[in-house]
């Protein structure tokens, strides 16, 4: 970052127009804690909702509640039909699925882009990079019907079985062009040495792309994890529902008295996601700035 | 790559320089050459993506506008209809034109909000802060989160009529007790609402966009006198239009594709009054709940057809607005 920030000297006239510095900076610190209070204040109400009383959610709205209710908690993950943690089971083998599936089908492809000359790469090419902007909702309903037809309806085949065969363009992208920034005279040294490709890919290039691997298993992650629609069209029975479904059970029973629990959950919902955005938070953001897309 | 080196290295002093070492060079040209062009091994890497391609993207492509002349409920086999799914869509469903209208409000107020907040908070964000990294996780995180369905749970309760919003609204003596979520006229600009507060990837975007302004162009603007309204307005915005190009296409495409808030907080409804029925929504009732599923394959290909519209009127218009280097 200081290699961006231009030198600090005084005699910059646009030093001077920005250092009117200490009441700028008072304000604009006082704009950013603002925004970002009210960005975090729906993620503190639902914590501190987890925690309360039914009674008290809705009449108390300070957020440190007069009364703890841990209950909520213990309450939640047992109710519902199922135990949640049949639900966090199940969606944790849809998400390593995918996260497998993506991470070497989508390498393989990108090896081919990066490191061969082939006919028609340019077209093939282009239409990986067309699927980039089809929606989903496009192709659901054939899909289904494909997945129908091979009755792996209410299991997490669908949901799986895809990522394994690269469909996530994205990723795709996001490889290629890494390793077009591995030096070509690794492949070559490997090459004169009697290597074929697939030990040039096996024993090189994917050692030296981990960044880009890291960053796919945790978008995969979470996006995988988050995806309701999916879900909610391929998994038909109780104990086949995932997180985000096992959620929405919730809602049907609404019935006033499980406000508490209901929080809870979603809490106990977000938190894989929140501990993946802690961990990689710097990843996280760089690789959105320098890829762009999704979100 | 250890042994390759090792192997380079005990092999290259053993070969003695004679003319089968230039015949062996020559050989070992040729196998470089056609490795280049890799003979099969390009299809062998690219097999499971060509099986992708083909069989889950390009084909359910073409089924589904096979599909989309038929009567089809997935049980017994497809019935040829012509246009009679298009004449329906268009002439006799009124909820169709609902969630047309509801979509294009909801792209078209929620997409110019979140890109101008992201803008703006980047602007503050782009200078020597303390701090500045927490303040740019704070602000991604719900863009992060923003796709679960716990935050649209959450959403639906701080909109409710004992929710969070109306005790805010309290502390200006506002508070009706409206519940905004069951009221057809504000229920979908929770929504927007949420889409907005989701505006942490585009600030990311134009973040890293205006680290790479030139500086030495504003420090020649300053010294000529121009203030910071007329730099923002003659140099930031202009050399910036690439990036905002590229987050308008990616926003609105995502904008068309929104499903699970809306779900989650009409509680699968599209309600009340169809009036947060946003297309996605829609296509999933029809085809899924009513197992309607050549109407709903019409309902995709015209959602296809609409996004690959904007988005090449996007490109077009383009050409007037956004400014390139070269």
């Amino acid at each position: 970052m200081s290699a961006i920030t231009p030198p600090r000297s005084s005699t910059s006239p646009l030093h001077k127009l920005r250092s009117a510095t200490g009441t700028r900076r008072i304000f604009i610190h006082t704009v950013l804690i603002g925004v970002a209070i009210v960005m975090l204040y729906p993620l503190m109400w639902m914590l501190s909702s987890s925690l309360k009383p039914d009674t008290e959610i809705f009449t108390h709205p300070g957020l440190i509640p007069t009364a703890l209710r841990p209950e909520n908690y213990s309450e939640g993950w047992s109710g519902s039909g199922n135990s949640f943690s049949l639900y966090i089971t199940n969606s944790l083998i849809v998400t390593i699925g995918a996260v497998i599936g993506n991470v070497i089908s989508c390498s393989l492809a990108a090896y081919a882009f990066a490191r061969f000359e082939f006919r028609g790469k340019k077209i093939w090419f282009g239409l990986m990079l067309g699927t980039l902007m089809l929606p989903t909702q496009a192709v659901l309903i054939p899909q289904y019907t494909i997945f129908y037809n091979l009755t792996w309806i209410n299991t997490f085949l669908p949901l799986i079985v895809p990522k394994f065969l690269a469909v996530d363009a994205f990723f795709i992208f996001l490889m290629v062009q890494f390793i077009r920034s591995i030096p070509r005279e690794l492949d070559q040294a490997a090459m004169v040495d009697g290597a074929n490709p697939w030990k040039i890919y096996w024993k090189i290039i994917l050692p030296l792309m981990k960044p880009a691997l890291i960053t796919t298993t945790i978008f995969t992650f979470i996006w995988t994890y988050d995806d309701f629609l999916h879900q909610l069209v391929y998994l038909q029975q109780n104990d086949k529902f995932t997180v985000p479904l096992g959620l929405t059970l919730f809602l049907d029973q609404t019935s006033g008295s499980s406000y508490g629990a209901m929080f809870a959950m979603s809490t106990l919902a977000l938190l894989p996601t929140l501990i993946c955005f802690l961990i990689f938070q710097k990843r996280l953001v760089e690789g959105m700035a320098t890829s762009g897309m999704k979100g | 790559m250890t042994t390759a080196q090792t192997g380079e290295v005990v092999k290259e002093p053993s070969v003695p320089a004679t003319p089968s070492d230039q015949r062996e060079r020559d050989r070992m040209r040729r196998r470089l050459a056609r490795r280049r062009g890799g003979g099969w091994w390009p299809y062998l890497f690219l097999a499971p993506w060509f099986v992708g391609l083909f069989g889950l993207t390009i084909y359910p492509m073409l089924d589904s506008l096979y599909l989309s002349f038929t009567n089809f409920d997935l049980l017994t086999p497809a019935q040829w209809v012509g246009m009679d799914n298009y004449n329906r869509m268009f002439a006799e469903d009124p909820v169709f034109w609902d969630s047309v209208h509801a979509t294009l409000v909801y792209v078209l107020v929620s997409v110019p909000l979140k890109l101008a907040l992201a803008l703006a908070v980047a602007m503050l964000l782009n200078r020597d802060l303390r701090g500045i990294g927490l303040y740019r996780a704070a602000f991604y995180l719900p863009s992060l989160l923003g796709g679960a369905v716990a935050i649209a749970i959450v959403w639906r309760q701080v909109f409710g009529g004992e929710g969070l919003f109306n005790d805010f609204l309290g502390w200006f003596g506002l508070n009706t007790g409206q519940d905004w979520i069951s009221s057809p006229d504000t229920a979908l600009y929770t929504l927007v609402l949420l889409a907005v507060w989701q505006f942490g990837t585009p600030m990311v975007i134009f973040l890293a966009g205006l680290k790479q302004l030139p500086k030495d162009v504003f420090e020649a603007a300053a010294i000529d006198g121009a203030g910071a309204v007329t730099r923002f307005f003659k140099i930031t915005l202009p050399l910036l239009t690439p990036i905002v190009f590229f987050n308008v296409v990616l926003q609105i495409i995502d904008a068309f594709k929104t499903f699970t808030p809306a779900f989650v907080i009409s509680n699968g409804s599209g309600g009340p009054l169809n009036s947060t029925m946003l297309y996605s929504l829609y296509l999933y009732k029809k085809g899924f709940t009513d197992l309607q599923m050549g109407y709903a394959s019409a309902l995709a290909w015209v959602l296809f057809l609409v996004i690959a519209l904007f988005t090449a009127v996007n490109f077009i218009a383009s050409r007037y607005w956004v400014h390139y280097d070269d």
